[in-house]
């Protein structure tokens, strides 16, 4: 079952590869989307059985981030079809195959429980979101996937050597410097120290780069800038998901050393940078994908400040995992619709939205302060989690530091935002042929519609899930 | 194993002569040596003339030492050009660098506690040495065919770091890795394939029209 659910989306994407109609394959997508959204939603009910070997399980942190990251794509592939119909000149073979390519890969890292192999599959991932992040084949799109490839692959690179690092601390302690997890927390507590510290600083930078942590993020305004809007939903949600998820695996084995509060300090550190360089730079933006990239960077900082400061922060932290990645997915599919309708991305071009696609741009606005954490939606939840938990372990300048800058980056959006959905539309304005239809707005309210539900209520196996996740990640049972 | 050690030795000069020349066919062919040297060392390191580790080496000497130079050759070629033209900083200076690099490594491997069978080896100190120059060579360069270089010799530092594992690290893993980089550096190749097609140039610089205003 374990490896089915990795490889039925890869024999969807070898299938895309054959269809020779550019009117069939896209329908592919959503087909074997849903397809593997129904076998994992089976796998985590099952619950057991679903280990496979000691390399593929669906552990305590896989229930929650599996059925997340499918649930994401489907919602995302249900917009495929209708994004393609208004793409006609593009050529759409490779984004379909890469697109399934691309969720058998984030299901690949989720399930991996040998870190080489978790590793491999991210590797992998980065490289198939490559021809994902060219489709547009113009020079802004070249550009910004070199740094993309070049960056990430740095990232990887750096993220291989920080594995090696521990692998060589157990090797030290004279173990057998196994890279399966289990052993890993198993004989946390004979691993040597110097290279369990260097490991976590080297991962942290290494993983931080393909989450987009500042100052690791210089790649993702550029990716997401560039990137078709569904795309960069994707990446927001799915792949800095997988990272994270990737981040937590090593973070576990720090706590289950002892090492907790070294990493947990660090974690702090690099997730309030992360916020306040979000902040910075989505004061006057002009260009809102672009805000959007750094409204991710603001939110990656969140999950990592929520693991850091422990306890209830953690859970807030894998509540707002959740969140973050459907709320993502909301903003990037409405923002792709109003750079269609309007055929540009910065303000100077694009006002008045609400009048021109009334949909979008509702979306696109309720979206917005789902995403700053405004309440009834989860984020709300989520972040108050954080901060609850910050103030009960007495971090009180965390606390503060984390309102303060949740309030700069509401101000810094808030300008963009109402300029593009305020006011009337420029005069000038060509007919781009772009419409709301249910195909261009269903997915991303679908995806709203789940945001607000769990703003109010979490049902009781999803939280039971998160919360076991959370102590899961603490003390690695 | 004393062979091991010269090889450490040759692994650490060619890193010196990467970070020297201006010659883009001369960056890529030391590339490809010190690849070909890694596939030698994994033979050595792992003790012996097996099957398994002999066909890991010359699995690792087909793909860093012959698969992806023959296909940086070809990009060169279909870019025509030769030399890397000031690079942002320059080979004196990357040189001393690179020889600070060097030094850094030996003492921060000299800190770190060794396994007993690595102790008063040069493995450690070398492979932190060429992740660090692959790093240097990564950011000081202009064209991307350098800046690729110096990627590779990052994955050779970090693959050099993977040898102090073996028997940790079970052969799949290392051929994934290997598979892996060979896949990146296709990928990387067809995008610097859209840059030279849309630039009419290699040269990094033009990639600079996303920034924030």
């Amino acid at each position: 079952m374990a490896i089915a659910l990795f490889v039925l989306p890869l024999v969807f994407a070898l299938a895309a590869l054959a269809v020779p109609s550019p009117r069939v394959r896209p329908w592919l997508v959503p087909v074997g989307g849903g397809l593997q959204l129904v076998l994992v939603l089976l796998a985590v009910r099952d619950g057991h059985g679903t280990a496979y070997s000691d390399w593929l399980v669906i552990d305590k942190l896989g229930r929650v981030a599996l059925p997340l990251v499918s649930g994401l794509f489907f919602a995302c592939s249900l917009y495929v079809p209708t994004y393609l119909r208004l793409r006609p000149g593009r050529p759409n073979r490779v984004l379909c195959g890469a697109l399934l390519a691309f969720l058998g890969m984030m299901t690949l890292i989720v399930e991996s429980q040998h870190l080489g192999l978790m590793w491999i599959a991210l590797e992998a991932n980065t490289l198939v979101s490559a021809p994902l992040l060219i489709f547009n084949q113009n020079p802004r799109s070249i550009e910004a996937t070199w740094k993309y490839l070049l960056i990430g692959a740095v990232g990887i690179a750096l993220a291989l050597l920080g594995t090696l690092f521990l692998a060589y601390s157990a090797l030290h302690a004279g173990r057998h410097g196994s890279l399966l997890i289990a052993d890993l927390v198993l004989d946390a507590r004979l691993l040597s120290r110097p290279w369990l510290h260097t490991a976590f600083v080297v991962l942290l930078v290494g993983y931080g780069t393909k989450m987009g942590l500042a100052p690791m993020h210089t790649w993702k305004p550029d990716a997401y800038g560039e990137a078709p809007g569904l795309v960069g939903a994707l990446m927001a949600g799915g792949l800095t998901t997988c990272a994270f998820l990737a981040l937590l695996r090593f973070y576990q084995i720090c706590a289950a050393a002892g090492e907790g509060p070294f990493a947990r300090e660090l974690l702090v550190v690099i997730g309030l940078l992360s916020m306040a360089v979000a902040g910075v730079f989505m004061a006057r933006q002009p260009d809102y994908k672009r805000m959007l990239a750094y409204s991710s960077v603001e939110h990656m900082g969140i999950l990592v400040l929520g693991i850091g400061v422990g306890g209830l922060a953690a859970f807030g932290s894998m509540l707002h995992l959740v969140n973050n990645a459907l709320t993502k997915g909301v903003m990037f599919m409405a923002a792709a619709n109003i750079h269609r309708a309007y055929g540009a991305k910065t303000i100077d071009r694009v006002s008045g939205a609400l009048r021109r696609v009334p949909a979008s741009a509702t979306l696109f606005l309720v979206g917005f302060f789902a995403v700053t954490g405004a309440p009834p939606f989860a984020p709300f939840l989520s972040e108050i989690t954080i901060l609850r938990g910050a103030v009960a372990n007495g971090r009180y300048g965390i606390a503060a530091a984390f309102l303060v800058l949740l309030f700069v980056v509401f101000v810094g959006m808030s300008a963009t935002v109402l300029a593009v959905v305020q006011g009337e539309p420029p005069k000038d304005l060509k007919e781009t042929g772009y419409r709301d239809s249910l195909g261009t707005v269903g997915p991303a309210l679908l995806l709203l519609v789940a945001v607000t539900i769990l703003g109010v209520w979490v049902p009781a196996p999803m939280d039971a899930a998160i919360r076991a996740a959370a102590v899961y990640v603490e003390t690695g049972r | 194993m004393p062979a091991v050690e010269p090889l450490l030795v040759l692994i650490l000069m060619l890193n010196f002569l990467l970070l020297g020349t201006s010659r883009l066919r001369t960056a890529i062919n030391t590339s490809a040596f010190q690849g070909a040297v890694l596939g030698g060392l994994t033979v050595l390191v792992h003790g012996g003339f097996a099957v398994r580790p002999i066909l890991v080496g010359l699995a690792t000497i087909a793909i860093k030492g012959v698969l992806i130079p023959l296909m940086l050759h070809r990009a060169l070629r279909d870019a025509a050009i030769r030399r890397e033209i000031e690079p942002y900083v320059s080979s004196v200076v990357s040189l001393l660098l690179g020889a600070v690099a060097t030094g850094a490594s030996v003492l921060y491997a000299d800190r770190l506690p060794l396994a007993p069978q690595h102790r008063g080896s040069l493995l450690v100190p070398a492979a932190l040495a060429t992740v660090l120059v692959g790093f240097l060579i990564l950011t000081s360069r202009r064209k991307a065919i350098t800046q690729v270089v110096g990627y590779l010799v990052l994955e050779n530092g970090i693959f050099m770091m993977g040898l102090t594992l073996h028997d940790a690290m079970p052969y799949l893993v290392e051929i994934g890795v290997l598979l892996d980089l060979l896949v990146a550096i296709f990928v990387i190749g067809i995008v610097m394939n859209h840059i030279n097609r849309e630039f009419a140039s290699l040269d990094v610089t033009h990639l600079e029209q996303l920034k924030e205003e």
